[in-house]
């Protein structure tokens, strides 16, 4: 062990060390989310400003607040401004709950959309577009009922006096892979416009995302997103592990389960705005730490699925114009490769990450 | 020793699942001393330590700190007395020292008060104690397993419990690192007259660092006092199934276990191994009388 030189340090007390290593470690997080945000606020932007109906960079603000002649405020407004909103809290809600749940599992391979709460969604939505047909109300209730029912499902099963939380991940991922079958099934027994319809919505796309969309997943990350910052203390103190955080006084199984039940929220609401949009919450998160280097991230990774949805439908809107990628297909290709890197990774090192 | 706390278990039965680990066992942990759980393998001595510091239901039986059963304690108010360092606690990825050991506070701060001075005091505190305060802004990530098994014992340090259990702590670390561990342990419960529970396997260890030890076979307790009153030829035997001989330990003066195995080393049969043979003549063999 090197003894730790404490004369090798200008002279400073102990206290003074500790409140600098504090604010150290808060410092870097800080800097990280105001560039984040900035990042968001520019491809945000630049989402409004650009398409068949050019607006200036300049413009953008303005036109968006309603200023400007009445073309730019229109297109602005009723038809580029919904659609960014919606892939800024399709990536805000798919962010951060990609970070709960894989530091409540301690693995980074458990994400809602590894795991199978997005199926769960998919699931009742393709059930309520190939048996009903597109009624918004139902299409939105039924996969955030579908992620929330998956959710529970997933803890039931996994259930042995305690959640562990390696068998959270193996009973989801089994679940997953269940759930997306019967997708298929459902949708080679529709007829060919509505099995047309549930496969763009299962690629997730923010094509169709108007306001209607964009009040009940705001209003749901509204109430979720500051609960799971009121637990995120708890969250801190279980990721040293169950019984240290038993030890520390945090009631581990209810505090999981809470936890668990925001981030389905969370995972639910994203998916019945946009379909199951890949990878986001897988990815978000480890970038979000990548960044911070801090152990825990909220609101970075909330931040990094936001300007990760807005940059890839930008490009999937731009890249073959006019004919338009979705965007869980530019995610899905960024994300395949990530995956099978920390796969490898892992093999490697033999632990998840 | 009135005015520290006394961690008691009565009748208490402890079981995995359907498996029970221990049955029906009664134990006072004396206040303000350092007492170390030894036995063999699976003998329950980890699963006690767990039962003692609530992370395992009882079956039956109850834990109680001053007469209160620490099941019906809110988790929170006990956690501010009663501290566990697990075996295996998880540093997550990335995490600093600082910060690390920032989180033993928890039970200390509320949803509204989550940083303050006296949390920084004891943080400074904890790190200064166990000499890893140049520390403090390294990731855990990077550094060696004896400085890390100091980090976790800050950690455990900075919760400021009167009552700390550690389940092996010197598990993983070299010889010069378990003695080092050992005696920070002396020393914190000297200075601050903490109560420290240890699970240890080194039965020489628990000897000479421990006021108190108790020994423990197939869930129950065999044994249990002061290490040179307990520890004999016939304990070992019945705790072990190991024969050996007990000699005053040359430092410190307290019972040293002597294996004898099968085998008395590869020299032993050797015939120019004279000074081995010469050695080994003082020692009385298998089931020799002293």
């Amino acid at each position: 062990m090197a003894t730790a030189d404490v004369t090798a340090l200008p002279a400073r007390s102990p206290r003074e060390i500790v409140a600098r290593a504090h604010a150290a470690s808060r410092a870097r997080p800080r800097r990280v989310c105001l560039v984040l945000a900035a990042a968001t606020f520019a491809v945000f932007c630049v989402s409004v400003s650009v398409g068949d109906y050019p607006i200036a960079l300049t413009d953008v603000i303005p036109a968006m607040l309603g200023f400007g002649d009445q073309a730019t405020v229109i297109v602005a407004q009723d038809l580029r401004l919904p659609r960014a909103v919606n892939g800024l809290l399709v990536g805000a809600v798919l962010g951060i709950s990609g970070a709960i749940f894989q530091a409540v599992a301690r693995n980074p391979l458990a994400s809602p959309d590894i795991l199978g709460v997005l199926y769960g969604s998919a699931v009742v939505a393709i059930l309520v577009i190939t048996t009903i047909g597109t009624s918004f109300a139902l299409l939105y209730g039924g996969a955030l009922a579908g992620a929330l029912a998956m959710g529970v499902l997933v803890y039931v099963l996994a259930y042995r006096s305690g959640v562990s939380p390696y068998r959270f991940v193996l009973v989801g991922m089994s679940l997953g892979l269940m759930a997306s079958s019967a997708t298929f099934v459902l949708i080679t027994r529709a007829d060919i416009y509505s099995a047309a319809q549930a496969t763009v919505w299962l690629t997730g796309s923010l094509n169709s995302a108007g306001w209607e969309t964009v009040l009940p997943t705001g209003a749901l990350a509204l109430v979720l997103v500051p609960a799971t910052l009121v637990l995120s203390g708890r969250l801190r103190t279980l990721q040293l592990g169950d019984d240290l955080g038993r030890g520390l006084g945090v009631e581990v199984e209810r505090s999981r389960l809470a936890l668990l039940m925001a981030a389905m929220g969370l995972a639910g609401a994203g998916t019945a705005a946009a379909g199951p949009v890949a990878f986001v919450a897988f990815m978000a998160a480890p970038i979000a730490r990548r960044l911070t280097r801090a152990p825990l991230t909220l609101v970075p990774s909330a931040l990094t699925g936001a300007l990760l949805v807005l940059a890839a439908d930008l490009l999937g809107r731009r890249l073959f114009a006019p004919a338009e990628i979705p965007v869980g297909v530019i995610t899905g290709i960024a994300g395949a490769p990530y995956l099978l890197w920390l796969l490898a990774r892992t093999n490697r090192v033999g632990r998840g990450g | 020793m009135s005015d520290r706390l006394t961690l008691r278990a009565e009748h208490l039965r402890l079981a995995y699942e359907r498996l029970e680990v221990v049955a029906d066992l009664s134990v006072t942990i004396p206040p303000a001393r350092i007492t170390a759980i030894v036995g063999a393998n699976a003998c329950g001595k980890s699963t006690l330590l767990r039962g003692l510091a609530r992370l395992l239901k009882p079956v039956a039986g109850t834990v109680q700190l001053d007469g209160r059963s620490i099941h019906e304690l809110p988790t929170k108010e006990l956690a501010a007395r009663l501290g566990i360092l697990p075996q295996t606690p998880i540093a997550p990825e990335g995490i600093t020292v600082a910060d690390l050991v920032g989180r033993g506070r928890y039970p200390h701060q509320t949803w509204i008060r989550q940083w303050s001075a006296a949390d920084e005091q004891a943080v400074a505190d904890a790190l200064e104690s166990t000499d890893t305060l140049a520390l403090a802004e390294r990731p855990v990530d990077e550094l060696s397993g004896g400085q890390r098994q100091r980090v976790w014992i800050a950690m455990a340090l900075a919760q400021g419990t009167e009552i700390m259990l550690l389940d092996e702590p010197t598990t993983f670390l070299d010889l010069t690192h378990q003695v080092e561990v050992l005696d920070l342990l002396v020393d914190l419960n000297r200075r601050d007259r903490r109560t420290i529970v240890l699970v240890l396997h080194d039965l020489n260890h628990a000897c000479r660092y421990a006021h108190h030890l108790i020994a423990m076979r197939g869930g129950a307790i065999v044994a249990e006092g002061r290490p040179a009153e307990i520890v004999t030829r016939e304990l070992v035997q019945q705790v072990f199934q190991l024969r050996c001989q007990i000699a005053p330990d040359p430092v410190s003066g307290t019972p040293m276990v002597i294996p004898i195995g099968r085998h008395n080393g590869v020299f032993a049969d050797e015939p120019d191994a004279v000074g081995l043979h010469a050695a080994r003549s003082h020692t009385p063999t298998a089931g020799g009388s002293p």
